[in-house]
């Protein structure tokens, strides 16, 4: 499988904005260029909080297929990840909590076999993710311990507790959805929509950020700053998009 | 933290609680001052029976301490809400942080006490309360297995009979489980309990509308009055 990431690791993160005019129909799509078939995706989000819905958008109409999704959930309705786990794109779908009231596609498509789930404990699956992040070869957790989802895995006493050992979610992809960039890449997050956003925008090689507006360098506090931009590649201001471009994805 | 009850109560006069009751009877259980988080679904409602100059801070696993009631109206605003996705609002002095550290706060015993639903709790304090293990269930954890380790207490508030009318504290969870060992106290319409893990023990705080001795007989191992 080939991967070519053409903006990837660049500073500054390659921004879509009002002030780089690009053909308004691609401003998305520019954004998620690139995502190879196969490839592992985190996305963002609890429930609708956070959720890069634009980009997600973006991903069905790019076309990469045989995606892992990470994220907590596994789609709500008919629109975002539940459009593209119904466009047939997900082989796989690693998530904490995949049934909810309106997640029927995901359960129509995990009954008829067509998409494989891996559960994991949602503390696991951000720790997982931040050892990703962070460099950490596996750790050890309480978590599940003497429940189903520790089977088969290697578990250690330490101090008289019970542990099981746990290895990274990395992603060759993050899709996250931000409040507020800078034109240097720090992000800023609002209330719980912040959940997994900054912990998978340091475990993927290519981390692409929605956010609401973009102001310069110098604009966010450093003091406040909660995803430093060292993590992120590609940002789309969603602000300086057209209606047209809106309305088109 | 203290057992706040050191004698057993029989109320014989009356009749089993009433959800309003039981959300009451569990808000009551909880310390002044604790940070508490409380599971989707009925737990929640324990919320609305806590004293609000008691000083209990309530933390939500996707990155909130400080969580308000629901929202309603020109309140709601999509980027807040509780573990379940209902719009809620922040009380002064709440904060945000990230999923790695809202579960790491949880896993670090830094939570007081959470409650949790359960479709079983053993003797030995065992949970179950994630998964039927019906061949076409789908499995969905969410955040209960770290909650059972993480918090210092945990509550779990059901009814203690199900619909067959078979008793859902076991000798031995048949459900496939969510903790070990992790249930501190069990709140239901008929009693309150409190566990003793490593003894096997299950102490009966209170009933309502049944006398110890016909609840031991009707979950099928000897209860500890005292």
């Amino acid at each position: 499988m080939t991967r070519i990431w053409v903006f990837q690791n660049t500073y500054p993160p390659v921004l879509w904005s009002k002030d780089e005019p690009y053909d308004h129909h691609s401003d998305p799509a520019d954004a998620v260029a690139g995502i190879a078939d196969g490839a592992t995706i985190l996305v963002g989000g609890f429930g609708m909080a956070g959720m890069p819905t634009t980009l997600v958008d973006a991903l069905i109409h790019q076309g990469a297929t045989d995606l892992t999704i990470v994220s907590n959930n596994a789609g709500n309705g008919d629109t975002g990840l539940a459009a593209l786990l119904a466009a047939g794109r997900v082989a796989k779908v690693v998530c904490s909590f995949p049934r909810q009231a309106d997640s029927y596609v995901f359960d129509e498509l995990y009954r008829a076999g067509k998409v494989d789930l891996e559960v994991v404990p949602q503390g696991n699956l951000a720790e997982r993710m931040r050892a990703a992040g962070a460099g950490i070869g596996a750790f050890f957790c309480p978590t599940a311990v003497g429940t189903p989802l520790a089977e088969g895995k290697e578990t250690r006493t330490i101090d008289g507790r019970d542990y099981v050992l746990e290895y990274p979610i990395r992603g060759d992809v993050a899709l996250i959805g931000a409040w507020r960039a800078d034109t240097v890449g720090n992000l800023l997050y609002r209330k719980t929509a912040r959940n997994f956003g900054p912990v998978m925008a340091t475990a993927a090689a290519l981390t692409i950020v929605e956010v609401a507006s973009v102001v310069d360098a110098g604009a966010i506090d450093p003091e406040t700053v909660v995803t430093p931009g060292i993590y992120v590649d590609r940002v789309l201001n969603l602000s300086a998009m057209s209606d047209a471009t809106k309305e088109a994805s | 933290m203290t057992t706040a009850v050191d004698v057993t109560v029989e109320h014989l006069d009356r009749g089993p609680l009433d959800r309003d009751e039981l959300a009451a009877m569990v808000a009551s259980g909880i310390p002044p001052g604790s940070y508490v988080n409380l599971g989707i679904g009925q737990p929640t409602t324990v919320a609305e029976h806590l004293d609000p100059d008691a000083g209990i801070v309530l933390h939500t696993e996707n990155g909130m301490l400080g969580m308000g009631g629901q929202a309603f109206g020109d309140a709601v605003d999509a980027d807040l809400t509780n573990a379940g996705k209902i719009p809620v609002t922040e009380t002064a002095g709440a904060s945000y942080f990230h999923h790695a550290d809202s579960f790491a706060m949880m896993r670090g015993g830094h939570l007081d006490v959470c409650v949790l639903g359960a479709f079983q709790v053993s003797r030995h304090g065992d949970l179950a309360n994630w998964h039927t293990g019906a061949p076409d269930a789908i499995p969905a954890v969410g955040g209960a297995m770290d909650l059972a380790i993480g918090a210092k207490r945990v509550y779990v508030m059901m009814n203690l009979f199900a619909k067959d009318g078979s008793a859902k504290l076991v000798p031995q969870c048949t459900y496939p489980l969510t903790g070990l060992r992790c249930v501190s106290r069990v709140y239901t319409e008929v009693a309150t309990f409190e566990i003793d893990s490593a003894a096997g023990e299950v102490h009966v705080l209170a009933t309502f509308g049944i006398a110890v001795s016909e609840l031991s007989e009707r979950i099928g191992f000897e209860l500890v009055a005292r």
